[in-house]
């Protein structure tokens, strides 16, 4: 069995008594990729949120399986890229001020090249288009050298071609060893990527399975009605 | 040509005549309003700040205080730093009271609610927009305090500009600290209220003509700011 990165233990999350994440128990194996799938408003970002300490738990409790306990480096890419007003690289020095190491303009230039962005250097980050923020937002992130990174649907709202560039930095993150934990309601996409599949629904968690397995033997009904609800209604728009 | 005419004519001759007095009251007002908005800034900024990014209890009752003291009426804050600084006072002891010193109190007291007020509403919004990112990154407290600041400043800066223009307007709380005292506490206007009730029309309506540009221009100002805001927040 794999070792455990994060363990949540009965956690639930409420707004006015209104449950939003219910008595969830999960571990998050370390070393895979981690998918959190679900449609709209099951809850996906506000768990990743969570596990990221944005948020903390009405009740239950988050545990790090790491040497002393404490969190991991950590940091999040959201759905809608956080852009600084100031240049692209701005953006990312910004990002690094408190990172030893080398000069922060060489990891931040170093940054942009990894992410094709280096012609934009000079650019005012918010006047770049919705793809070339988010790629932004990755090569931040990925600057910043965390062990694991949350992204929230990175790609929603992106055209093919910017997804699929997106799509490419995330799997150059996971092969330079950070493990990513990753939310989406996009099934082509889960597919594409692999990994593990923790799929919730109305703030609760249904499935905890391998992708494959998830979309061949979905452990739950629910599951499986919406990899055939997504299936029609990708169907359907063809 | 009629009694108000003769009077106007004598205004700008009085204001091109470059007369000394005309310009130390000018002058003293403008060191005094941007005396007392600068220390409202430094008062006013933080703490508009920290309301806006941190959740406390007694949170929503100051900011329906801090609203309040917007609309308090300046002779009432005169009253209130008079009774402070009056040598029976709590504050008597400094001897401030008609200096140019309790008339910049009593502008910061009546100014910083406004700063206050104004600057939580742009910051509250920018921090809905960046804190997240910023707690994510593990930027700390101080940093994003002035993060926030400065992804503000557009907005801020019409926040200063509509604070000045209260100050430099204002005469109610002035004349009751300062005592409109000529050649030390006289502001426009103070002086424009003493000059019209002795009859010096020309004198009144020359330092009323300043006091209209300086609201001019501080309006033009504060509408170049909403706009280069727009333009940032489109961005």
């Amino acid at each position: 069995m794999s070792q455990s990165l994060l363990s949540l233990k009965d956690v639930s999350y409420q707004i006015n008594g209104k449950p939003l994440l219910k008595n969830l128990s999960i571990d998050i194996e370390k070393d895979a990729f981690t998918l959190v799938l679900g449609p709209n408003g099951a809850g996906k970002s506000l768990f990743l949120r969570l596990c990221h300490s944005l948020v903390l738990p009405t009740s239950g409790q988050l545990l790090w399986h790491t040497n002393n306990n404490l969190p991991p480096r950590q940091t999040m890419v959201f759905q809608s890229p956080v852009m600084l007003r100031r240049t692209a690289l701005s953006n990312i020095t910004y990002a690094l001020q408190y990172q030893p190491g080398q000069p922060r303009l060489e990891q931040a230039m170093a940054a942009l090249a990894w992410a094709n962005l280096d012609h934009l250097a000079n650019r005012s980050a918010t006047l770049l288009s919705r793809g070339e923020q988010q790629q932004l937002a990755l090569a931040r992130a990925w600057a910043y050298r965390p062990e694991v990174l949350f992204l929230d649907e990175p790609t929603a709202s992106l055209d093919p071609n910017a997804c699929s560039r997106v799509e490419r930095l995330i799997a150059l993150i996971r092969q330079q060893g950070t493990q990513v934990i990753m939310s989406t309601h996009n099934l082509a996409q889960a597919q594409r990527l692999g990994g593990s599949v923790i799929y919730i629904e109305e703030g609760a968690m249904v499935a905890h399975q391998s992708c494959d397995t998830f979309f061949s033997a979905p452990s739950s009904s629910l599951a499986a009605a919406f990899i055939n609800r997504e299936a029609m209604h990708k169907e359907v728009s063809h | 040509m009629n009694a108000e005419s003769t009077s106007m004519l004598a205004s700008f001759l009085v204001l091109f005549a470059w007369d000394s007095n005309l310009w130390e009251i000018i002058g003293l007002s403008i060191r005094v309003s941007t005396a007392a908005v600068g220390l409202s800034l430094l008062i006013g900024f933080p703490l508009g700040a920290l309301l806006a990014v941190k959740n406390f209890r007694g949170r929503q009752f100051i900011i329906i205080l801090v609203n309040t003291l917007m609309s308090m009426p300046p002779v009432v804050v005169g009253l209130f730093i008079y009774l402070l600084l009056s040598r029976t006072g709590p504050l008597g002891v400094f001897n401030l009271l008609y200096t140019p010193t309790a008339m910049i109190i009593a502008q910061t007291v009546l100014v910083t609610p406004i700063i206050i007020a104004l600057s939580n509403q742009h910051l509250r919004l920018e921090w809905q927009r960046i804190g997240e990112q910023l707690r994510s990154l593990q930027v700390h407290h101080r940093g994003a305090l002035l993060t926030l600041l400065w992804e503000t400043r557009a907005a801020l800066a019409t926040v200063v500009l509509a604070g000045f223009g209260r100050a430099i307007a204002e005469i109610g709380a002035v004349m009751i600290v300062g005592g409109n005292i000529d050649h030390l506490t006289r502001v426009m206007t103070t002086a424009v209220a003493l000059e019209t009730s002795k009859g010096n029309l020309e004198l009144a309506i020359a330092l009323g003509i300043v006091l209209l540009c300086l609201s001019l221009l501080v309006n033009a100002m504060v509408h170049m700011a909403s706009i280069w805001w727009q333009k940032e927040v489109q961005e």
